[in-house]
Parts: structure tokens; sequence; C-alpha cells
């Protein structure tokens, strides 16, 4: 178990520094990678508490894709980084007051669970192993049985989203000439060769 | 504590990493005498002798290879960001090691040899695999040039494109493997060459190998070192031992990747027939001669393909791949439950 603790505060620790330093890095690419790292020790903060599934696709889909993505944007931006230090002030209002709102949100919740020791139980109760099955099939189980209306309703809202964005941003480009891959595979050699006997001197 | 100090943490830690050393050595190995192979391969297909002066038919010459690369001047670009141009080799090296942790070797007296049996041992090799487009990306923008950056750009967008069909046709190998466990995955295989997924799976396992191509940047998909276009692409302004952790890792990748194709379709450590006697080779030659014959159609595709055009990679990637594997994911479950054969 000390192990376990070490590795808690490790990661902990690890995660909270990087999420300090999202926010105060000069260079905006230096903050989507201390992102990347904060999302890389949740992962660990996962696997400690034995969801081993999550923490796997935590990594695939955060880390190895959205994250790259943001990556990909922030690197191509132009930034100047003076100007970008200059509305600090002005927006000081706004994001203090978001701060705090969160802040006071982790208080309540977590004060209920001080003063009134019930409202503990009113948080869902994780379902007990049982047995030797697997943390990914009794997530699938779930998933699949008991939340298949709610799972299929998520997939249907981000599949929507999908060709949301899809439309939004496709455009007919007229006069533009595309490579047709079938077209050219079916070209036949009598189609475009033509062997032409020329008699000197002649021509065609 | 019951067993004390000792015996609860240093003597398990001191075991780990042997384990570690004894799955290392052999892999980095391999690695410096792959690129030996590569050379002499090519070599014979173009009719050349390939490196012959160093050594025995040339046999040293990685290690002459080696420490030429250790002894010559790491340059930093003035204009690079230090710290991230540092890292980025570091991490595609430290990334292609860090995936043989999860690779099965064999069976030893009922027990596996691996180092981390884990459950969600296939999710890990794609996490990591989806990981190794993080040091290339951030070489290409920390070098601050232009041809690095293109090249980093053209290969994470590469990468990310063909994970996508990849994660699709690792969906097809769990629906008749029933766990995302590997050692699992290749039980699930025995009784021999016929039984492997392979033949079930070809149309994936085609799908696979070409997207693994593309994966760890070889050719005929090695657009991010188009040195025609781009002089080499993301690694242009690296030099000495920062160069040769990029290059380094991408054999190593190449090798994790043929080790997931051989696990995934190919029966991992299982020999091709179910006798006594091949049955008493020890798994890890088996996966090591098959890993090889991966290893050696990847130096083919290099020695007889093209390289691809920038539109036409994208178009196979999510024109072709992507539906394809898409359909196949459908059509194979729908056959597995018609058929009553899904892995209970």
């Amino acid at each position: 178990m000390v192990l376990q603790a070490l590795a808690f505060y490790v990661f902990a620790a690890v995660a909270i520094a990087a999420g300090i330093m999202v926010v105060t890095a000069r260079n905006p690419v230096h903050s989507v990678l201390f992102l990347i790292l904060a999302f890389f020790n949740a992962a660990g903060l996962f696997v400690l508490m034995g969801a081993e599934f999550l923490a796997m696709i935590l990594v695939i889909v955060y880390v190895g894709a959205v994250a790259v993505l943001f990556l990909f944007v922030v690197m191509m931006l132009d930034i100047d980084f003076v100007e970008l230090r200059q509305g600090f002030v002005k927006y000081l209002p706004i994001g203090g007051l978001i701060g705090i709102v969160l802040l006071v949100e982790l208080f309540i919740v977590v004060g209920g669970w001080v003063t009134l020791p019930e409202t503990k139980a009113a948080i869902t109760e994780p379902v007990a192993r049982q047995g030797n099955i697997s943390n990914t099939a009794m997530l699938g189980r779930l998933l699949y049985t008991k939340y298949v209306y709610l799972f299929q309703a998520a997939g249907v809202i981000l599949f929507v989203a999908m060709i949301g964005a899809i439309v939004l941003t496709l455009r007919e480009r007229v006069g533009v000439r595309r490579q047709k891959a079938a077209r050219q595979i079916q070209r036949r050699r009598e189609e475009s060769v033509q062997l032409v006997k020329v008699k000197p001197g002649e021509g065609i | 504590m019951e067993g004390g100090f000792w015996i609860d943490y240093a003597w398990p830690a001191v075991l780990l990493v042997i384990k570690i050393v004894a799955v290392i050595v052999p892999v980095v190995l391999a690695m410096a005498w792959l690129t030996y192979a590569e050379r002499k391969v090519i070599a014979a297909v173009q009719l050349r002798k390939g490196p012959n002066v160093v050594g025995w038919f040339g046999l040293l010459q990685p290690i002459a290879d080696g420490i030429k690369l250790i002894f010559k001047e790491t340059v930093i670009p003035s204009g690079a960001n230090k710290v991230v141009f540092i890292i980025a080799p570091l991490m595609t090296f430290v990334l292609a090691l860090v995936g043989w942790a999860v690779i099965p070797f064999g069976t030893w007296d009922g027990g596996k040899i691996v180092i981390a049996d884990i459950n969600v041992g296939i999710l890990y090799l794609f996490a990591i695999s989806s990981l190794g487009v993080y040091g290339i990306i951030m070489s290409g923008w920390s070098s601050n040039s232009r041809y690095a950056f293109l090249g980093g750009l053209r290969s994470a967008a590469q990468m990310v494109s063909y994970e996508v069909s990849i994660g699709f046709v690792l969906i097809t190998v769990l629906l008749f493997a029933g766990s995302l466990n590997l050692s699992a995955i290749v039980e699930a295989q025995r009784g021999g060459f016929w039984r492997w997924n392979w033949l079930p799976l070809f149309p994936m396992f085609v799908i696979f190998f070409i997207s693994a191509l593309a994966e760890t940047n070889r050719h005929p998909f090695d657009l991010p070192e188009a040195e025609a276009e781009l002089v080499t692409g993301y690694n242009v302004e690296y030099s000495a031992f920062t160069f040769a952790l990029f290059f380094l890792g991408e054999y190593m990748n190449m090798i994790l990747m043929s080790a997931m194709t051989t696990i995934l379709f190919m029966g991992g450590w299982l020999p091709p027939l179910e006798v006594s006697w091949l049955n008493w080779i020890p798994g890890p030659i088996w996966l090591a001669l098959k890993i090889s014959f991966f290893l050696l159609l990847f130096i083919l595709a290099r020695a007889a393909y093209p390289r691809y055009r920038y539109d036409q990679l994208m178009r196979l990637g999510w024109k072709v791949f992507l539906p394809l594997t898409l359909v196949a994911v459908v059509v194979y479950a729908g056959i597995l439950l018609y058929t009553d054969t899904l892995p209970k």
C-alpha cells in the first residue's frame, strides 16, 4: 500500500503542477504540452483506482487524438506574445469569477460530506466486483444493458455533431480538377496510346 | 508489514529490473542488426553488395555507425525551442521501448513470459502507438525550420488518420478473441497454422499491415522524410545522437508493429503445427521467427514500391480503409452472432 500511496501522490502532484503550468506558461504550445502531461497523469490516477479501461481510453482519445488537434491549431497560429499578455487585467475579473464559482461548488460538495454524512449514500454506488470479471467486461455489461438507451443517445448526438461539422466546413469548389482513381485504373492501353508507322521524311 | 522491506519491495524491484533488461537488450540488439539486414536485403534486391567492409560480411557495421553517431557533435539550432527540441527524440525512443512491456513471449512451466500481463494489453499498445506522433510533431515545431515543420505536420496527419482504421481492425480481432489481454488473444488462436486469425480475418490482416507501414512512416508512406521535397522532413535539424534516437526509434517501432501483427494474426508464440517436437521449441523463438518474416516484408516493401503522393495517402486512409474496416466490424460481428460462435 505504501507504493500505491507514493504513486498516487506523484501522479496527483504532477497533474496539479502541469495544470498550473497550462495556465501560466508563456508559450501556448508549452501550455498544450503541459495539458497533455496533465491528461497522462489523470490516466495514471485511473489505473490506481482500478479503472484500467478508462485510463487507456483517456490516453487514446484525449492524448492521442484531441490534444494532437489542439497542438496542430496552436502551432499554426501566428501569435504575438506581447499582445497576448495585454488583456490580462481586462479579463482578470471574469476569469477570477469563474474560478471562484468552481471553488465554491467544490466546497459545497465536499462540505456536504462532512456536515451531512447521509449525502454520501446518495452518490451512486460503484458496482461491486463480481468474481473474476475484468473491468472492461463489467463496463460493457453495464453500458449495453442498464444504460443502453443513454449510450445510444450519446452516440446519436455525437453522430449529428459530426455531420454538422462536416456540413459546415464542406465547400464545393467548382473548376478544380480532381483525381478520379477508378477512371485511372479502368484506362486501357488502346484508348491512350496509338502506334503509328511513320515514313521517314514525311511526318504524320 | 509482514514480509519486511526487502521481501516486499526490494526483491520484486530487482526482479523487475532483470526482466526489463532481459527484454530490452535483445530488442535493442535486434534493432541494431535490423539496420544492417535492411541494407543487405535492399542491396541484394538492387544487385549490389551492401556493407561489407567492417567485420565479416560487414557484420560490425551497426556498431561502427553507432560509435560514429555518438562521437559527433549535437547541434542545437539557435532559434530552436531547446527543451522541446531535446525531449522530442527521447520521447520517440522511449515510446518505442515501453510498448514491449505487454508483449507476451511465450509460456514457461504454465506461466507466461511477459513483463506486465495486464487486462487491457491491446489498448495499451494502441495508446503507445498513438502517442508516437508527439515525438515527430514536437521535433517539427521546436526545430523552428519550415522543412521540419511541414514534415511534422504531414506525419502527424498521416499517423492520426491510419490509427482510425487500425482501431477498427483491432475490434475485429477482439471479436474473435473475446479479450483485450494479449496472451488470451494468442491462446484463442491455438490449433496450428489454419486456426490463426490471418485466415478468417485476411482482409483485415492486409489492411493492418499496410496501416502499420503508414503508422511507422515506412515506405511507401515515408512522406514525413520525403528527401526530395522536404530534405528529410521533421528530423532535418537533428544531428549526431539526437538523430540516432529518431532513427533507432523508427526501427524499434517496426519491430513492435511486426510483433503486434504476429500476436494479432499469426498466433504469437504458437508453433505452426500442433506437433510435440514443434511445441518443444520455446515460444520466444517462434515469435522471433514470425517477427523476422514481417520485418522482411517491411524491407521488401521499401525496395519495391515508389512513394505515395500525399493526397493519395489520405484518400487510401479515409476513403478506402476506414469504410472497409467499419463495414468489416459489422459484418464479422453479424456472422459471429448468427453462427453463435462469439467467444463467451
